[in-house]
């Protein structure tokens, strides 16, 4: 069973092979400097432009992944966006909505198609509408935080997955995706500028995919099928 | 069980090259995942410095192992996670066990986890009335068909679509699936619907991780079918199994890793899935595990450091050194009875298990240095495997014949003029044997090698010889 005593004896097994002793607290502090400076790494071209060019970039990228993307002109156009596509599409027309002050405030009423209703998802769960945190054009990746208002399981136990996505809230690179959780997310008189994290960060990239079936490309394998991404022109 | 015999593996590869759907899986490997790699590569100009940049980390990392783990432990506790240190395999059980049981766990569901392979998990938890639901559709299938991983990223790499369906058509009709399926789209929907009611029936989900982030005490794991959310999400308890080096200083940090993992592994821009989880449910969330523990394996990784396989400690688990093997291509990876297959495999098994166990593996490589070209993070494979050849010699588990064969070369390098003339004397006799043909159809004592290919008589001088006239001409001219 794990102990203080595992736990030592498992350091002091890697200080052995590292030939020296636990760190000076010296040491220590400048290591800690690199934890709280956190500094980016190289970020690639494709992950840097002009906002617009980076909306573009974005729609490709997840066009690119597998992702059908409709561009609306303002939030007002969400929900017929949705009941369009789903009816386009064959799909249900039950729809969990994520508990989202914002997205639940839309005009859903006047979708007499779509049936609406808030939460988790559950089993029998098919389509789920959500809002996200961002959308990183370099890869058409989207990325949602988890809380009470966003629950994970909406992203990935339905079988059709709608996210509305600011145009907005679309950043060329993951840094800047770090850059603005850190900001959300303030503990507010922290030194040394802490930040709480969510229970999940989840980076979405296309919809389900498995290629271990002969390593032909099948979607849906155990998430959703489908990925639509209505866009907001803002 | 059978295949896990690292010491038959000249047997398991013999058994391997004569095994017609195995060459035939193998085959689409080939013809798939080297041009998507390349292609991705290809498309992001900033690749090798990224790569470079990765290398410099992980040594980074490496050097100051205690102090991050320290750190990522810390974190991870401030936010409500609970991390468990363990040295060996049978400690890790233990710590698993242990919390499944505070659950009073029957069903685990598990996300591909090469370290949960590398402590044989699911037999223990089975042994203990728990059952472990492999939910990585390849994992899947090797679980129904009671096989070990042939691949570390595609674990049913080895089976082709026929052998799939039958093994769903044996394992799925008693749950009322007679039909069986040939469209590979029918049969992921099948095991799709199968499993779907296990994930929001398990008790506890366990995945590995990509990556530790030392800044947040969070785990990474990356992902294309979601099945690692589903495990993680539904379950009351999410258990991370995770080897000591997966530690990252930063976010920034692990997103550099990020930009070469998938592109290097199966050749997308970005996994499907990527997924960062940090300590348990929050009070007011709605959904999500009530606890997140992370346990931490030792297993020999804290020996490997400070030795000459430490670079081994740097690797990402992108499998691409095996893609790119002709040797694992040839007999794939059942053959090598190590959960760690292909190149590194070869290098990681001895420091995990020991040289003596699996003497044969790095010999199972032809050193053409293909694997240390492909790796993103640049691992001397060959180098390596030279190194763990050596040391099999030294500790005297080199069979006796090569250990002979060996020192009569030695007797004859050591001494140019006899090598010469021995050299002059064996061509003229290989020569005379093969002066009808012009080629050998068999060879003493070398038979084996003439099976599928005949040797070509030796024309003309020595190697030596010529070299030492061209040399003469050179000066001359």
């Amino acid at each position: 069973m794990s102990t203080g005593s595992d736990r030592d004896n498992i350091l002091g097994a890697i200080r052995q092979s590292l030939g020296r002793p636990a760190l000076t607290a010296d040491a220590q502090k400048g290591l800690d400097e690199h934890i709280a400076t956190h500094r980016s790494n190289l970020v690639p071209a494709r992950g840097q432009g002009g906002h617009e060019a980076l909306v573009q970039r974005f729609q490709e990228m997840a066009v690119a992944a597998a992702c059908t993307v409709v561009v609306v002109a303002d939030e007002a156009a969400v929900p017929g966006a949705v009941a369009d596509y789903l009816r386009g599409n064959n799909l249900p027309t039950q729809v969990i909505l994520a508990p989202d002050d914002w997205l639940t405030g839309l005009n859903w009423d006047g979708q007499s198609l779509l049936e609406t209703k808030t939460g988790a998802a559950g089993i029998d769960d098919l389509v789920s509408v959500t809002p996200a945190f961002a959308g990183v054009a370099e890869t058409g990746t989207l990325v949602a935080l988890s809380g009470p208002k966003h629950p994970t399981t909406l992203n990935f136990v339905p079988d059709n997955h709608v996210v509305a996505l600011r145009a907005s809230q679309v950043v060329g690179a993951y840094e800047e995706v770090w850059a603005r959780l850190r900001e959300a997310n303030q503990i507010s008189g922290k030194e040394g500028g802490g930040f709480t994290m969510p229970r999940n960060i989840n980076m979405i990239t296309g919809p389900s995919r498995t290629a271990d079936i002969a390593l032909t490309i099948e979607l849906g394998a155990h998430g959703p099928r489908n990925l639509h991404i209505v866009l907001i022109d803002d | 069980m059978e295949f896990m015999q690292p010491g038959a593996f000249k047997k398991n590869a013999n058994r391997a090259m004569a095994d017609r759907d195995l060459r035939s899986a193998m085959a689409m490997l080939n013809a798939g995942m080297i041009p998507n790699r390349q292609g991705a590569v290809d498309r992001l100009p900033e690749f090798e410095q990224l790569s470079r940049r990765g290398r410099e980390l992980k040594d980074h990392v490496l050097v100051y192992l205690d102090f991050y783990l320290e750190r990522f432990e810390r974190n991870c506790e401030a936010s409500g996670g609970h991390v468990h240190w363990c040295a060996t395999p049978e400690d890790a059980r233990r710590a698993v066990l242990k919390i499944c049981q505070s659950v009073d766990a029957k069903s685990v569901t598990k996300g591909k986890s090469m370290i949960a392979e590398e402590i044989h998990l699911n037999t223990f938890l089975e042994q203990h009335d728990i059952e472990p639901v492999e939910t990585d559709l390849g994992e899947y299938i090797i679980q129904l068909a009671e096989e070990p991983p042939s691949h570390i990223i595609g674990p049913a790499i080895h089976k082709t679509k026929d052998q799939v369906s039958d093994l769903f058509l044996k394992h799925h009709a008693v749950l009322g699936r007679t039909e069986r399926q040939t469209d590979p789209q029918k049969m992921v929907n099948e095991a799709r619907e199968i499993l779907r009611q296990k994930y929001f029936d398990a008790d506890v989900g366990i995945t590995g991780a990509n990556y530790l982030i030392a800044e947040t005490g969070s785990s990474i794991i990356v992902t294309n079918e979601g099945n690692g959310d589903l495990t993680q999400t539904l379950p009351k308890i999410h258990i991370v199994v995770a080897s000591l080096e997966k530690v990252v200083p930063t976010l920034e940090d692990a997103t550099t890793f990020l930009r070469i993992l998938a592109r290097s592994a199966t050749g997308q821009e970005f996994s499907a899935y990527t997924t960062v989880s940090t300590g348990a449910r929050r009070d007011d969330d709605v959904d999500g595990p009530g606890e997140y523990h992370v346990i931490l394996l030792d297993n020999g990784r804290s020996a490997m450091l400070g030795s000459e396989v430490q670079d081994m400690l740097r690797c990402i688990r992108c499998g691409a050194c095996m893609n790119h093997c002709p040797v694992y291509q040839s007999i794939g990876g059942h053959s090598y009875g190590t959960v760690y297959v292909g190149p590194m495999g070869a290098v990681l098994s001895p420091a995990l298990l020991g040289v003596a166990e699996i003497k044969h593996l790095p010999c199972a490589s032809t050193l053409c240095g293909r694997c240390e070209e492909v790796c993103p993070v640049s691992i001397p494979l060959p180098r390596l495997l030279r190194q763990w050849r050596q040391r099999a010699f030294e500790a005297g588990v080199v069979p006796n014949v090569e250990r002979w064969a060996l020192s009569v070369w030695a007797f004859f390098a050591k001494r140019p003029w006899l090598y010469g003339l021995g050299a002059r004397l064996a061509m003229r006799g290989l020569a005379y044997l093969g002066r009808k043909e012009g080629r050998m159809r068999k060879l003493w004592f070398a038979g084996g090698w003439t099976q599928g290919r005949d040797l070509p008589a030796p024309e003309g001088e020595t190697f030596q010889a010529r070299w030492r006239k061209q040399q003469r001409k050179k000066v001359m001219g």
